[in-house]
């Protein structure tokens, strides 16, 4: 009766997240249904021009500069990441494996603002200074979103080596291989699932990432020509807007959410379809 | 005599696993080593491909020769020394890849690039341990799929293609019903031709059946070697008989 009543309680509460997470996508879709009405589909990822005055509203460049900022972070974090998790993993001493787990926690706990505010002391005058443009760019967002993603993809690449069972490595040894070759023909490829996992979690991270973006990336609406140009993504077109918009452009700011919900669906139906097909 | 073993002691941490063994492994020949679990029998087999090195606190002292050179040696190269002496463990652990590729990996980390010559080793190395005639037709799909005793024949197809001079074998029967057992044990007993096997079993009908020569090991001490016949029909320590009329371990 006891155990019953607590079954109950728990299945109760799990519902109940359940219901708000689904009620946090029926708003989403209703709020933007009236823009979707209005423009239509293909206007609205089509037109390039976000102007709301001129009651423009096409989010084409934002999608283009949010995929291009994150794919870009994505370059720059993965061999990174993935050469910190080989030595951590295969490599290092306990010693020093015990002394980076605590490292890499904090970098995952920093706060996106204190992010955003490196890049934006720091970062944008070594750009302006030794690269060129005004510092405020698509390179500043990527570098300032690869720092952030990497304790994601170091941590998840790090699991999926660790698991690799020790009998490869060992019937590698046993066949005369060297360290390098047993890592690179053997473990990489079988912790491959998991490593893609943890890229792709951290290109949801980076695509949804809102702060840190919005404070280096100089937010002009516009389709950038170059890395060094600035740019307005998706997340950050919700922030810099939302206290002010109304009716229509209202509206459309949830269809950029709406936006950026596929997307983050289609990365988590990628993870899927990944550990579904390798059985992990 | 193929190895040599002089006062070969193995510490793990402050365990001390193997105590002064000397022994001598013959050339061409099955090499039984026998004894009850955690005798130390395992350590001293994974001694003489040096796979203990893998193995954190591992410390040994005193020789291993092979052909009259001590493998423990400074010089020594222990990925070539792996290459001359290979290894087949107590479960199958095929990698998760092709039957053909699970076998042409050691030629190519070996840096065979002779696409031909791989082939022609692959499939002989596949016709020696009796599983050709099985799997030909599916060469390209994953080793996973084999039963339990053809992983672990694809795993002595994959230790000979690499043409070793020594194969030890770690209990390689223990996880396989019996048919598959005779066949490893045909197979295993076919082999001597052309390499030295020493055989880590504590099936001691095992070692009666396949070997030429047996020790016995004892909490980390050998206590009887000889020729297969003599030890079991007439040894001569105590505790050897012991074991082997199965009064422990």
């Amino acid at each position: 009766m006891n155990e019953k009543f607590i079954e109950k309680g728990l299945l109760s509460i799990t519902l109940c997240l359940f219901f708000i997470i689904a009620l946090i996508i029926v708003f989403l879709a209703y709020e933007s249904i009236p823009a979707f009405h209005h423009f239509g589909l293909i206007k609205i990822l089509s037109d390039i021009h976000w102007i709301p005055d001129l009651n423009l509203f096409g989010i084409f460049p934002m999608i283009l500069s949010s995929l291009l900022v994150s794919f870009l972070a994505l370059i720059i974090a993965v061999p990174l990441s993935l050469t910190t998790a080989i030595y951590i993993e295969e490599l290092s001493s306990i010693r020093i494996k015990k002394l980076f787990k605590p490292i890499i926690q904090t970098l995952a706990g920093i706060p996106s603002v204190v992010y955003g505010f490196f890049g934006l002391t720091v970062l944008i005058p070594l750009i302006r200074d030794y690269v060129g443009g005004d510092g405020f760019s698509i390179l500043a967002a990527s570098i300032v979103l690869a720092i952030m993603i990497l304790p994601t993809i170091i941590t998840l690449s790090q699991d999926a080596i660790r698991n690799v069972p020790f009998e490869y490595k060992q019937a590698s040894f046993a066949l005369g291989s060297t360290h390098f070759q047993a890592i690179s023909k053997i473990i990489l490829p079988a912790a491959l699932p998991g490593i893609l996992t943890g890229i792709i979690l951290g290109l949801g991270r980076a695509v949804g990432e809102t702060l840190a973006v919005l404070m280096v990336i100089g937010n002009v609406n516009q389709i950038p020509s170059s890395v060094l140009d600035s740019a307005r993504t998706l997340t950050s077109n919700i922030a810099l807007e939302m206290c002010y918009a109304m009716d229509i452009h209202y509206h459309m700011l949830f269809v950029n959410g709406v936006v950026l919900f596929v997307i983050i669906v289609i990365l988590m139906a990628l993870t899927i379809c990944i550990q579904h097909k390798w059985g992990c | 005599m193929k190895i040599n073993v002089k006062n070969f002691n193995v510490n793990l941490d402050d365990k001390h696993i193997l105590n002064n063994i000397n022994l001598d492994i013959k050339r061409n020949s099955i090499h039984a080593i026998i004894g009850p679990s955690g005798c130390g029998k395992s350590t001293f087999i994974k001694s003489i491909n040096r796979m203990n090195d893998l193995v954190k606190n591992f410390k040994a002292s005193g020789k291993i020769l092979l052909d009259g050179k001590n493998i423990y040696d400074d010089d020594i190269d222990v990925v070539s020394l792996r290459k001359r002496v290979g290894m087949v463990f107590q479960k199958a652990n095929p990698f998760a890849k092709s039957i053909f590729d699970n076998v042409a990996y050691g030629l190519r980390i070996a840096g065979c690039e002779d696409s031909d010559y791989i082939k022609t080793t692959v499939l002989d190395s596949l016709a020696s341990v009796g599983l050709l005639d099985g799997v030909e037709d599916k060469l390209y799909e994953s080793a996973l799929k084999l039963s339990g005793g053809q992983q672990q024949r694809l795993c002595i197809a994959r230790a000979i293609a690499i043409n070793p001079e020594v194969i030890l074998m770690d209990e390689p029967c223990s996880a396989l019903d019996p048919l598959s057992t005779l066949k490893v044990e045909e197979l295993i007993n076919g082999l001597k031709e052309d390499y030295t096997i020493v055989l880590v079993t504590h099936n001691m009908q095992q070692a009666k059946r396949v070997s030429d020569y047996t020790s016995f090991f004892l909490d980390g001490e050998l206590i009887e070697s000889g020729k297969t016949g003599d030890i079991f029909s007439n040894p001569k320590c105590d505790k050897t008989e012991n074991y082997i009329e199965g009064r422990f371990g």
